[in-house]
């Protein structure tokens, strides 16, 4: 079952596991809902953003091992950072997943890089790009609901 | 992977329960051999498809009916007067003829080709639906698909009409004794489906027809999943329209059924308009065609319902007895292997249920679920079903289901209830 283990690496089951920032954010200053109708996940994001940079940012939801791992990551990789980091971050995550081929290297996304692996699995790259939208769309729009269908 | 010590329950089981079962009674290897696809490997593993709640494989003689056709007799029926069109004529009324005699109907003037059960419902919506007034009724169930559902509610939006829901019970079965609470001077109709696709349930139709019929309210039959498993006389049940779909009754996709009783059907104004279903055109005035033309406009899915009427021939040849005791069986195995597994529960529990197991396990989402049997070659769906209200009566986002046909193994249930072990050791 090696092609499985790509896909559900230790690190994956960990975050899946133990979500980090799972909480609610009552002072955030944007609160966005990201919904995969096609398997039910549904998450809600959000971040507290000052002077252009994510002071604090954590999500609730309910999701598939995949959806949830690659949020917990996300809070982990843009707490802290400007928002314009955050939306580079983005960018490199959304390559790194749909396998755009000028996208950048995996090793350079830290622990970001054993999301990977979705990649292969087609039906699944939604599962993980969930989360990321909905930080998209919670930093650059005023959409308050964000789907992937 | 070392087989967890608990499968051996399910064998264990499965050779207690197994009473004979001799090729006589169901010669399993000889029908799997009518089905080429699943002759197949993916990832490495001989493929279980358990899926057949979402479609069903097709047998050699509804391809090669339909690659007859393609290849010698395509042309447009109902005009023309040369060899093929005559031809094409034939063999689409035949599959006519074949629905007919497949369900009891009286007259193949009551089959209606249509794309699928969906289509047949949204047809009923239309065309029954323009009969009715602001604040007639009809009432449905918590179980339906979202396909007896959404047709109803866009009527609501055009017509002001009013959806009344029979509630179901937490085993997954019809609330029954609040059915009669839920009739009022204004039910127009009652649409309920036959068998659930997310649950199993086979429903107490003859009551329910027998209810409405104390009302003087016709009855819609969604019959999707009944069909594949169960023998449909529409005589015998006396209702008034039945839907269904020719893929999941192992025949192809893109063509299904509407039975409407005659003297219904006679009295509802056309669902589409355009070729095919008129008498005469004029800018002036047009007239329409009889029963069932007058509700299939335009040029028809031949080679589908050619291919849906191979597909009942070939269940006709098949021992249907057999085939349904074989298929309870299974039913019966796959409920006890999966009770077993840590963790799982199944969701649809009722007394009387096709070969289908819904269920959720702790710490496994579905999607998780679907993706770690698929490496193992095992088909299932993973999602809410199109039956959203089902799930939320349930508390659960989706459930994983094995849907299981004729043709399905013992085996193959015993990998599931291997693989499902195996996913909770993964990722709980």
């Amino acid at each position: 079952m090696s092609d499985l283990d790509d896909l559900y690496q230790e690190l994956i089951l960990d975050h899946k596991r133990h979500p980090r920032n799972f909480r609610d954010m009552p002072d955030a200053t944007r609160a966005v809902d990201g919904h995969n109708p096609l398997c039910g996940d549904q998450l809600r994001l959000f971040v507290k953003v000052a002077n252009g940079r994510i002071e604090d940012v954590s999500f609730i939801g309910v999701g598939c091992a995949i959806s949830m791992a690659s949020a917990s990551m996300l809070t982990e990789a843009v707490m802290g950072k400007t928002v314009q980091e955050a939306q580079r971050l983005f960018a490199d995550m959304h390559d790194l997943l749909t396998r755009n081929p000028s996208g950048s290297d995996p090793a350079e996304l830290g622990n970001l890089g054993a999301l990977a692996g979705v990649h292969e699995y087609p039906m699944r790259v939604k599962c993980a790009t969930l989360s990321w939208h909905t930080l998209d769309t919670a930093l650059n729009s005023d959409d308050d609901v964000v789907t992937t269908e | 992977m070392q087989r967890p010590s608990l499968a051996g329950d399910c064998e264990e089981f499965m050779t207690s329960s197994n009473e004979p079962m001799t090729a006589s009674d169901w010669d399993l290897a000889s029908v799997r051999r009518d089905f080429p696809i699943l002759e197949q490997s993916v990832h490495g593993h001989p493929l279980a498809y358990l899926d057949n709640a979402a479609t069903t494989q097709k047998p050699r003689v509804v391809l090669d009916a339909m690659d007859a056709y393609y290849r010698c007799d395509n042309a447009n029926v109902h005009r023309g007067v040369h060899a093929l069109a005559e031809r094409a004529t034939g063999a689409f009324e035949a599959a006519r003829e074949s629905v007919r005699r497949f369900i009891n109907a009286r007259s193949s003037r009551e089959i209606v080709f249509v794309r699928g059960t969906t289509e047949a419902i949204n047809l009923v919506a239309s065309s029954f639906g323009q009969g009715l007034r602001e604040g007639d009724e009809v009432i449905i169930s918590a179980m339906e698909h979202h396909a007896n559902i959404v047709p109803w509610q866009l009527l609501r939006e055009r017509s002001g009409i009013v959806l009344r829901v029979l509630p179901i019970t937490p085993a997954g079965e019809l609330d029954f004794d609040r059915l009669p609470g839920l009739f009022t001077s204004r039910t127009r109709l009652l649409a309920i489906t036959h068998v659930s696709n997310a649950l199993g349930t086979v429903n107490p139709v003859r009551e329910l027809i027998a209810e409405a019929r104390g009302h003087g309210v016709p009855v819609l039959l969604d019959g999707a999943q009944a069909l594949p498993h169960l023998r449909v006389d529409v005589r015998a049940l006396d209702c008034d329209f039945y839907a269904f779909s020719g893929h999941k009754l192992f025949g192809p996709t893109g063509i299904g059924v509407l039975y409407g009783r005659e003297s219904l059907l006679e009295t509802l104004p056309p669902y589409q308009g355009g070729g095919e279903m008129i008498r005469t055109v004029s800018f002036a005035k047009t007239t329409f065609a009889g029963l069932p033309y007058r509700f299939e406009a335009g040029t028809p899915d031949i080679s589908g319902a050619i291919g849906l009427g191979r597909a009942i021939e070939y269940l006709e040849t098949l021992d249907w007895e057999a085939a349904t005791a074989y298929e309870a069986r299974l039913l019966e195995h796959a409920t006890a292997c999966l009770q077993d597994v840590p963790g799982l529960r199944i969701v649809g529990q009722a007394r009387h249920k096709v070969a289908l197991v819904s269920f959720v396990m702790e710490d496994v989402h579905p999607h998780d679920m679907g993706t770690i049997l698929d490496r193992r070659g095992l088909a299932v769906r993973a999602g809410h079903h199109c039956a959203m209200p089902v799930m939320s009566y349930y508390g659960v986002p989706a459930t994983t289901r094995a849907s299981m046909a004729f043709y399905n193994t013992f085996e193959e249930i015993d990998r599931l209830a291997e693989a499902l072990r195996y996913a909770r050791e993964l990722l709980a």
